[in-house]
């Protein structure tokens, strides 16, 4: 690790956790109803909607119906997808005179956004047209976004609420979280990322004349920048182009990478600060947000040595690979010159501790545990600041298990911020960690079981494993990213990825909602002397620790046959 | 769930205008009158005619030029069809691909038996990157210099006033820009 790569990364770090906090309240306000600086210009508008839409957000909503209008909306928007995708070659805004997708592939684009997962089937530049971008993609980013925040605010409103039956209005959240946090964080990053370099247009491909081999060379271009913000702050990560964020029109300097890092992680982090506000103990919003940064810290220290120190294959042919002033060395196989070894681990790491999954590097030829720190990441349930909402509902259900786990040890019914832990909550957590953990290890079993999925495995050994259990992880967490090797534009992949992001987000979500419908109706306890404060380093330790079993326990076994062999035999 | 149905479509539709519609166009006009350089491509034109984007890299392999990375799409630097290797660390590909690259750089300038620098050996994440590291510039600044017969000295002079450091002086890593590197190098030295 250089000194270079340490000063950035407590840069990155110092400068998210300054912004989540002020952030973080300000959306605790939005998710309450309270006055917000922007309700001079949005509050006309959002009436508006409501009233266009026949929609009254005063309406308070039991959990059922709260889950019954995420659902309905959920699937007319994967509706909708699939149709532009499938009808684009009729469709305007197509100067590159693309034909409609294949109904797997539109498919799999379709459940990818309506998840919030953004896994990449198909290769933007090559396969979608300018309206299929805008009108298809770009607004899911902006609403699977959304209905992330939503559910966590009803989350929240199950916690906090003292007594009641509701949890909310779905669609006065969904709204909410649109027009007052993504929307204008969109606008300005967008701006910020065009004046980098970041392309924003709709003309058709421009050609040049290269300069030596006077052949002319086609530049893809399209409406990037706009999209790009919205995948970064919503945790989509689906890019615009095939190569995602690694490709210098989506993320073209060190200082647009910068921003777009700190995209990734801003809201999920801000969040657990909104949900502190909105149960009334801010601490609550610290504890989480420490046991996060913790972890993330970690990982990102493994990837970060793992890629700087290289390959050793390389190393035998007379290659430099030291880090010095003139060069970043390291494992520099897909990676960029501009980004070297220390952006593309801290990418590597936010990106997969939030369910993000855009790439600014090739995560399939990292180092064999470069590559693990994120795979693991994912695996965790994508619960270190995770996917906008989802990453913090996710934790707050690790909560739940933990002070059950802490209670079983000392005899005492367990409770979470004044409401009893029963039979019910336990439940409904294990459904939410299970099916993720099931969708990620029978998926990777039926793969490398079958021809098909065999077929689409590219790198030899242990490595052509590793892409397998990645793409599963992706898929089973709704995170998106991929070792992209793995040619996974066909008919198992596309349906078989595609069902597993559907299992991993509505069996967590469903759940958390269940949940916050049955601490609604808990009356709050005040806390006793026997309490188990959840504000504490103690607490912080606690989840961590029970983070990090439940994924050991389920994923060491199939770990070993990937990247853990893969190591073994690169310094064999 | 069925009562939900029509709010959710009449939501579904006005967020689509908003979000799908209004704000990329929005985004658009903004970009084009503020940035119109960058939004359109950040394009490099020389004599009226576009010859190449400062952010897109270009194959480069005649002994007068600096050459940039490895680039794994089909053909070397296709910017309508990016991709990385997706080569893992074991792969014989990789090895072989750096094995070739070595080779040509040693074949162009038989007399320098150094190190090579990583970043000239491996492919980009991209295939398109426009930038080597300041190592691999230095590596071919004596090739340059005798294949267009000028001092080293000279041609360094020209590579140190196309170096980008560090965003801030923190952020990133140092790199040459190749493309307009070779052009300064053209406008001193023309064929």
């Amino acid at each position: 690790m250089t000194a270079n790569a340490l000063v950035q990364v407590a840069l990155f770090l110092l400068v998210l956790l300054l912004l989540a906090k002020p952030l973080g309240v300000f959306m605790a306000r939005v998710y309450s109803g309270e006055t917000t600086v922007l309700d001079r210009v949005l509050g006309p508008l959002e009436r508006l909607t409501y009233r266009l839409c026949g929609v009254v957000p005063e309406t308070e909503m039991t959990w059922k119906s709260y889950a019954g209008a995420f659902l309905a909306f959920n699937l007319l928007g994967l509706v909708a997808v699939y149709a532009i995708l499938r009808l684009q070659a009729v469709l305007p805004w197509n100067p590159q005179g693309l034909s409609a997708t294949t109904p797997d592939l539109a498919f799999n684009a379709a459940v990818s956004f309506a998840t919030n997962t953004n896994w990449q089937s198909y290769s933007g530049e090559t396969t979608l047209s300018y309206f299929s971008q805008m009108l298809a993609l770009t607004v899911q980013n902006f609403v699977s976004a959304a209905a992330g925040m939503a559910v966590l605010a009803a989350f929240a409103r199950g916690v906090a609420r003292r007594s009641g039956t509701t949890i909310g209005n779905f669609w006065g959240d969904l709204v909410r979280s649109t027009a007052y946090v993504l929307l204008p964080l969109s606008v300005v990053l967008t701006l910020a990322l065009v004046s980098q370099g970041v392309v924003q247009t709709l003309r058709p491909y421009a050609t040049v004349t290269a300069v030596e081999t006077g052949r002319p060379q086609v530049l893809a271009l399209g409406p990037a920048a706009s999209q790009i913000a919205i995948k970064q702050l919503g945790t989509n990560g689906g890019g615009f182009f095939n190569v995602n964020s690694a490709h210098p029109f989506e993320n073209p300097t060190a200082l647009s990478n910068f921003l777009e890092m700190l995209a990734i992680l801003l809201l999920a982090a801000a969040l657990c600060h909104s949900f502190g506000r909105m149960v009334g103990d801010a601490r609550q919003g610290t504890a989480l947000i420490a046991a996060m940064t913790l972890a993330l810290v970690a990982f990102l220290a493994l990837c970060l040595c793992a890629e700087q120190r290289g390959n050793p294959a390389l190393a035998s042919l007379g290659v430099d690979a030291r880090a010095t002033a003139m060069q970043p060395g390291g494992n520099m196989e897909g990676k960029e010159a501009r980004f070297g070894i220390a952006n593309s681990a801290l990418w590597a790491t936010a990106t997969t501790a939030a369910s993000n999954g855009s790439v600014n590097a090739m995560h399939d030829s990292f180092t064999p545990l470069g590559g693990l720190a994120p795979l693991v990441l994912m695996q965790l349930g994508e619960v270190i600041f995770g996917g906008v909402g989802s990453g913090l509902y996710g934790m707050l259900i690790f909560a739940i298990v933990a002070v059950f786990i802490a209670g079983l040890m000392v005899g005492r019914t367990p409770e979470y911020l004044g409401k009893k832990i029963e039979a019910f909550e336990i439940k409904m957590a294990s459904v939410a960690l299970l099916a993720p953990a099931l969708c990620v290890l029978a998926g990777t079993a039926a793969a490398v079981a079958t021809t098909a999925g065999r077929a689409g495995v590219f790198n030899p050994g242990p490595h052509g494993f590793s892409e397998v259990l990645y793409a599963f992880s992706s898929a089973g967490n709704n995170n998106g990213s991929a070792f992209g090797g793995l040619g996974a534009n066909n008919p198992f992949y596309n349906v078989t990825l595609g069902i597993a992001m559907l299992v991993s987000r509505y069996f967590v979500a469903i759940p958390a909602l269940a949940l916050a419908g049955s601490l609604v109706r808990k009356k709050a306890v005040a806390p006793g002397p026997g309490t188990f404060p959840t504000h504490t380093p103690l607490f912080v330790i606690l989840l961590l620790g029970i983070v990090v079993l439940v994924g050991a326990l389920t994923f060491l076994p199939a770990l070993a046959l990937g990247p853990i062999v893969e190591h073994l035999l690169l310094y064999a | 769930m069925r009562s939900h149905l029509l709010p959710a479509a009449r939501l579904l539709a006005l967020l689509t205008l908003v979000t799908g519609l209004a704000y990329p166009l929005a985004m658009t006009g903004l970009a084009q009158a503020l940035f119109p350089t960058q939004a359109q491509g950040s394009l490099v034109v020389q004599g009226g005619r576009p010859v190449g984007s400062r952010l897109i890299g270009q194959p480069f392999d005649s002994p007068r030029y600096f050459w940039g990375r490895l680039s794994a799409s089909a053909p070397a630097f296709d910017a309508a069809a990016s991709t990385g290797s997706n080569l893992g660390p074991l792969n014989p590909a990789l090895v072989a691909a750096a094995r070739a690259r070595i080779a040509a750089l040693r074949a162009a300038e038989p007399g320098n038996d150094t190190a090579v620098p990583v970043d000239l050996v491996t492919a980009s994440a991209s295939g398109l990157d426009p930038h080597i590291s300041l190592a691999s510039a230095r590596f071919q600044v004596a090739r340059v210099a005798g294949a267009r017969g000028l001092a080293l000295s000279e041609i360094w002079r020209v590579v140190e006033g196309h170096g980008e450091p560090r965003a801030l002086g923190v952020l990133g890593e140092p790199v040459v820009n190749v493309l307009e590197l070779n052009l300064a190098l053209d406008a001193l030295s023309p064929e």
